[in-house]
C-alpha cells in the first residue's frame, strides 16, 4: 500500500486505474456484497443470478466446505456441522449466547470468544465468517474480472468493540484490505440519502436476521451525522423464529430434543414467518422423531407469540430519542431495513409511533450492501464528487474499572468518532512501577454488568513515592469504531509500556495460524500471486515517493533525502530481480517506514493548508 | 492565521473569543473543518496519513464537544483568561446556593410523580438559563472571569442535579 499519495480530495490518484472497492453487508442469516457500475450501486450476483449469499458454512465429510446455498439445504440433515447466524458468535463467550441450548452445535467454552466444534475441528466463529467473506470477495473478483483493491464492511451499530474486532479479523483472514467499518443503519441512510438528496431528521430501524438496531441521523448536504444509536446485538428475525418455533411445539405438544429436530422445526418456523408476510394464515407439517403433525398458524397469533420482541425493540426507539434529546414529530423520515422489517406488525408498530409511514422503497435485504459499495467507491478514491462524509458515534460507553468494581466512565456513548479521552492516574505505592488497567464497555456503574474489552498493563513507570507520579492515559476510538492506548508518565516524560490482553477475540499469532490454514493460501497459485502483488504494491510505492519527492522535496534535509533515494534504489533492484515475494514487500514496507516522518509532515501541512484556507475564505 | 494542534478551540472554529456564539455557526464549521481531515478524506493512503488526519479528526471534535457546550465553553473561556474552574479542588459555594440545592435534592426524594418531576425539571431549566445568563454577562460584558469561574462551578452543580433528575425520569416512565 502507498503512504505518500497525497491528491485532493475526490480526485483519482491514478486516472487510468479505477480501484475496485466493493461493499459487504455481512449478515446473521445472509450476505450480500456490491459495487458502483456505471454510477450506480448494484448488488453483485452469484454464476446464478442469486444476490443473497445465505450465511451458512457446512463442512463435509470428505473435507473441504460448502458455502451459501448449498449448506442452507443441508442445515437440518448435517445440523452439526453446518453452522449458521455465525454473526451472533462473534466476539462473544459462551455465556454470552442466549438461548444456546436450543442451537445445534457443539459449543466449546475458549477465553474470550466461543468456539464451535465441527467434524473439520474446532472453528471460531472469525474463521467461519471470513468463509463467507472470501466467497464473497471471489464473487466480486469474479464480476470485475480485476482484484479488489479494498471492501467497507458493515457492522450493527450496536456492535461492542470486540464484535467489531472479530469482523476485522474476519476480513483479514479472507484477503480483504478493510477500507472502513460502518454502521448498517448509516450505510442504509447512504443508499436512501442520494437517491432523495434528504435533509433533515431521519430515523434508520434495522431489524435483520440476528441483530436490532436504532440509529438517529441528521442529513445536511452530504453529511451524515449520527445523533444517536441503540439497539440490541441479540435480537432479530432468528428470535421471532424460535418464538414462533416453540409456540407450534407447545402447541402440538412436541418435543425438539436432537439437532436435527431442532433445525426442522426452526426451518419450519421461519416458513410460515415469511408466508405470514403476505397472507393472513399458512398451514405447514412438522416431522419430528417419530411424529407428522399439521399444523396451521394465523397472523394474530404469531404477532401475539412475538409481541414482546416488537416492544422490546420500540423500547430501543424512545430511548434513542431520549438519548438525541428529539421529539418524535421532529423525525422526517422513518427507513426500514433488513429483511426482518416486512413483517406487517413491525410496519405497524413503527408507523403508529412515529406518525407516519415508513420508507421502503429500496430493497430493505440489498440496501445496506448498496450503501456500504457507495462509501467503499468514495473511500477508494473513485468519486470524483467528493461530497459524502460520515460522521459516526460510538454506540456504547467506555470506561475503566476503579476500586470496589465500579465503572469510571472516560467515553459517552454517542460521541463522534474518532475521538480520544486522557486520564491521569498515580500509583500509590511508594516505588511503584506498574500497574494495571482494566478496561469495560456498557452503560451500567458495576463491572460485573458492562462487557469487559482489555486488561492493560503498564509497566516502566519510574520509582517515586506514592502519588508522585503521574500517568496520562490516552485512549484513542479510531473512525471503525476500535480502541487503542497509549500511556506516559508526565513528570519524567517516560512512555509507560502497554501488555495488552485482549478479554476476547484473536491474538496476532491466531491470526496467523488461520492465515497460513486457511484456503486462501492452499491453492497452487497462490505464490505466484503474491510476488505479482507485491511487484503492483512495489510499483505503487516507489511512483509515490517519486512524485512526493518531486513536489515536497524541499522538506527534507539532505541526509533524510540521501536516506529515502537508497531506500528507493534497493527497492526497485530486489522489486526486479528478485522472486521472493517476501524480499520485496519487506523492501516495500522499508521504503514506507523510511518515508513515514515525510509522509506525515507532507500529511500535516496539507491538511493546515485545507483548515487555513477555509478560515479565509470564511472571512 | 496558521492553524496547528495546539491552536485555540476558537481560533481553530475561526470564532470570536467570547461566550457567546451562534450554535448554528458551530455546527457548520464543525462539518467544513472535518470534510477537509477526516481520516476518510484519506483512506488508502497509508497508515501515516490516517493517523494525522486522526489526530486532526480528534482535535476538531475535541473544540466541537467544548465549544457546543454552554458550560464547557465558559469553563473553557475561564482558564483560557487565567481564571480556571477546578471543580475538583474548589468547591466552596455560597451559602443561599446550597439551600437551594438542598431543598431540590428533598423535592427529588419526595417526587412520586411525573407531573412532580416536571415542575422541579422546570424549575431547573430556569436556573440553568439564569446561570448562563449571568456568565454570559460576566465574561462578555464584564470580562470577569474570576466571578464568571464561580458561576461555572454552580452551574455544574446544577448539570449534575439534572443527571439525577433525569435518571429519576427514566426510572419512573420504563
Amino acid at each position: 500500500m502507498s503512504l505518500l499519495q497525497i491528491s485532493e480530495p475526490g480526485q483519482t490518484p491514478d486516472p487510468h486505474q479505477r480501484r475496485i472497492a466493493v461493499g459487504i453487508d455481512l449478515g446473521t442469516t445472509h450476505s450480500l456484497v456490491a459495487a458502483m457500475r456505471s454510477g450506480v450501486a448494484q448488488c453483485l450476483p452469484d454464476e446464478q443470478g442469486r444476490v443473497l449469499l445465505p450465511s451458512v458454512v457446512r463442512y463435509l465429510e470428505q473435507g473441504g466446505r460448502r458455502i451459501g446455498h448449498e449448506a442452507q439445504a443441508a442445515q437440518a440433515e448435517d445440523a452439526e456441522n453446518t453452522i449458521a447466524s455465525a454473526k451472533r458468535l462473534m466476539g462473544r463467550g459462551i455465556a454470552d449466547i442466549a438461548g444456546r441450548d436450543k442451537l445445534p452445535y457443539q459449543f466449546v467454552d475458549k477465553p474470550g470468544m466461543v468456539m464451535v466444534r465441527t467434524r473439520a475441528g474446532e472453528k471460531s466463529p472469525v474463521e467461519i465468517s471470513a468463509e463467507i467473506l472470501a466467497t464473497l470477495r471471489q464473487r466480486a473478483e469474479d464480476s470485475f474480472d480485476a482484484d479488489l483493491y479494498g471492501a467497507v464492511i458493515t457492522v450493527p451499530a450496536y456492535f461492542d468493540e470486540a464484535q467489531r474486532q472479530a469482523t476485522k479479523d474476519a476480513a483479514q483472514l479472507a484477503g480483504l484490505n478493510v477500507l472502513r467499518l460502518i454502521n448498517e443503519p448509516t450505510a442504509a441512510a447512504i443508499a436512501y440519502g442520494l437517491d432523495n438528496a434528504s435533509e433533515g431528521i431521519y430515523a434508520v430501524y434495522d431489524l435483520g436476521g440476528g441483530t436490532f438496531d436504532i440509529s438517529i441521523l441528521r442529513l445536511t448536504q452530504g453529511v451524515f451525522e449520527v445523533i444517536a444509536t441503540g439497539g440490541d446485538s441479540a435480537l432479530g428475525g432468528d428470535d421471532y423464529d424460535r418464538a414462533l418455533a416453540e409456540w407450534i411445539l407447545r402447541r402440538c405438544d412436541l418435543r425438539a430434543s436432537s439437532a436435527r429436530d431442532k433445525a426442522v422445526i426452526q426451518t419450519v418456523a421461519r416458513a410460515i414467518k415469511e408466508q405470514l408476510s403476505a397472507q393472513d394464515r399458512e398451514a405447514a407439517t412438522v416431522e419430528i422423531g417419530q411424529q407428522r403433525v399439521q399444523v396451521e398458524v394465523s397472523r394474530a397469533e404469531f404477532e401475539a407469540a412475538t409481541d414482546q420482541l416488537t416492544a422490546r425493540t420500540m423500547t430501543a426507539v424512545r430511548k434513542a430519542l431520549r438519548d438525541a434529546k428529539l421529539a418524535k414529530d421532529e423525525v422526517k423520515g422513518v427507513v426500514l431495513v433488513g429483511g426482518s422489517t416486512r413483517m406487517p406488525q413491525i410496519r405497524q408498530a413503527v408507523a403508529e409511533f412515529f406518525g407516519r409511514e415508513p420508507l421502503i422503497n429500496l430493497n430493505p435485504d440489498e440496501v445496506v450492501a448498496l450503501g456500504a459499495a457507495i462509501q467503499a467507491h468514495q473511500l477508494a478514491g473513485n468519486s470524483t464528487s467528493g461530497d459524502l462524509l460520515l460522521l459516526d458515534v460510538i454506540p456504547l460507553s467506555l470506561g475503566i474499572e476503579t476500586m470496589g468494581g465500579l465503572v469510571e466512565r472516560i467515553v459517552p456513548r454517542n460521541e463522534t468518532i474518532p475521538t480520544a479521552k486522557a486520564q491521569d492516574f498515580t500509583t500509590y505505592q511508594d516505588g511503584q512501577t506498574a500497574m494495571a488497567l482494566h478496561v469495560v464497555q456498557g452503560e451500567r456503574d458495576l463491572v460485573q454488568d458492562c462487557r469487559s474489552l482489555a486488561r492493560f498493563e503498564l509497566r516502566g513507570i519510574p520509582p517515586m513515592v506514592a502519588g508522585a507520579a503521574r500517568i496520562q492515559v490516552t485512549f484513542t476510538i479510531d473512525a471503525d469504531g476500535l480502541l487503542s492506548v497509549t500511556a506516559k508518565e508526565q513528570t519524567s516524560g517516560v512512555e509507560a509500556r502497554i501488555d495488552v490482553k485482549p478479554s476476547y477475540g484473536l491474538s496476532d499469532d491466531e491470526i496467523a495460524r488461520m492465515l497460513r490454514e486457511s484456503f486462501s493460501t492452499a491453492e497452487e497459485d497462490v505464490k505466484a500471486r503474491a510476488l505479482a502483488e507485491a511487484r503492483v504494491d512495489a510499483q505503487r510505492m516507489l511512483l509515490a515517493t517519486q512524485s512526493a519527492l518531486h513536489t515536497d522535496g524541499q522538506l527534507l534535509s539532505p541526509e533524510e533525502r540521501a536516506h529515502i533515494d537508497a531506500l528507493m534504489a534497493s527497492l526497485r533492484a530486489i522489486a526486479e530481480n528478485s522472486t521472493d515475494a517476501a524480499a520485496i514487500e519487506a523492501a516495500t514496507k522499508a521504503l514506507a517506514q523510511g518515508t513515514e516522518g515525510f509522509a506525515a509532515a507532507r500529511m500535516n501541512r496539507s491538511i493546515q493548508q485545507a483548515l487555513s484556507g477555509k478560515n479565509v475564505e470564511a472571512l | 492565521m496558521n492553524l496547528n494542534l495546539q491552536s485555540t478551540d476558537f481560533e481553530l472554529f475561526d470564532l470570536p473569543l467570547q461566550f457567546s456564539q451562534d450554535r448554528e455557526a458551530i455546527d457548520a464549521r464543525w462539518k467544513e473543518l472535518q470534510r477537509e481531515a477526516h481520516p476518510d478524506r484519506f483512506a488508502g493512503q497509508g497508515q501515516a496519513a490516517q493517523r494525522i488526519a486522526m489526530q486532526w479528526s480528534v482535535r476538531i471534535n475535541e473544540a466541537y464537544q467544548r465549544l457546543k457546550d454552554p458550560l464547557k465553553r465558559a469553563a473553557y473561556l475561564c482558564e483560557l483568561r487565567g481564571a480556571p474552574v477546578d471543580a475538583h479542588s474548589n468547591t466552596a459555594m455560597p451559602a443561599d446556593f446550597l439551600v437551594e440545592q438542598m431543598a431540590w435534592r428533598e423535592a427529588l426524594e419526595e417526587a412520586r410523580n411525573e407531573q412532580e418531576l416536571d415542575q422541579l425539571d422546570g424549575e431547573l431549566h430556569r436556573a440553568r438559563r439564569e446561570a448562563l445568563q449571568r456568565i454570559e454577562h460576566l465574561l462578555d460584558q464584564r470580562g470577569d472571569a474570576t466571578a464568571a469561574s464561580q458561576q461555572v462551578r454552580a452551574l455544574m452543580f446544577i448539570e449534575r442535579f439534572g443527571h439525577d433528575v433525569q435518571a429519576r425520569f427514566e426510572q419512573l416512565g420504563q
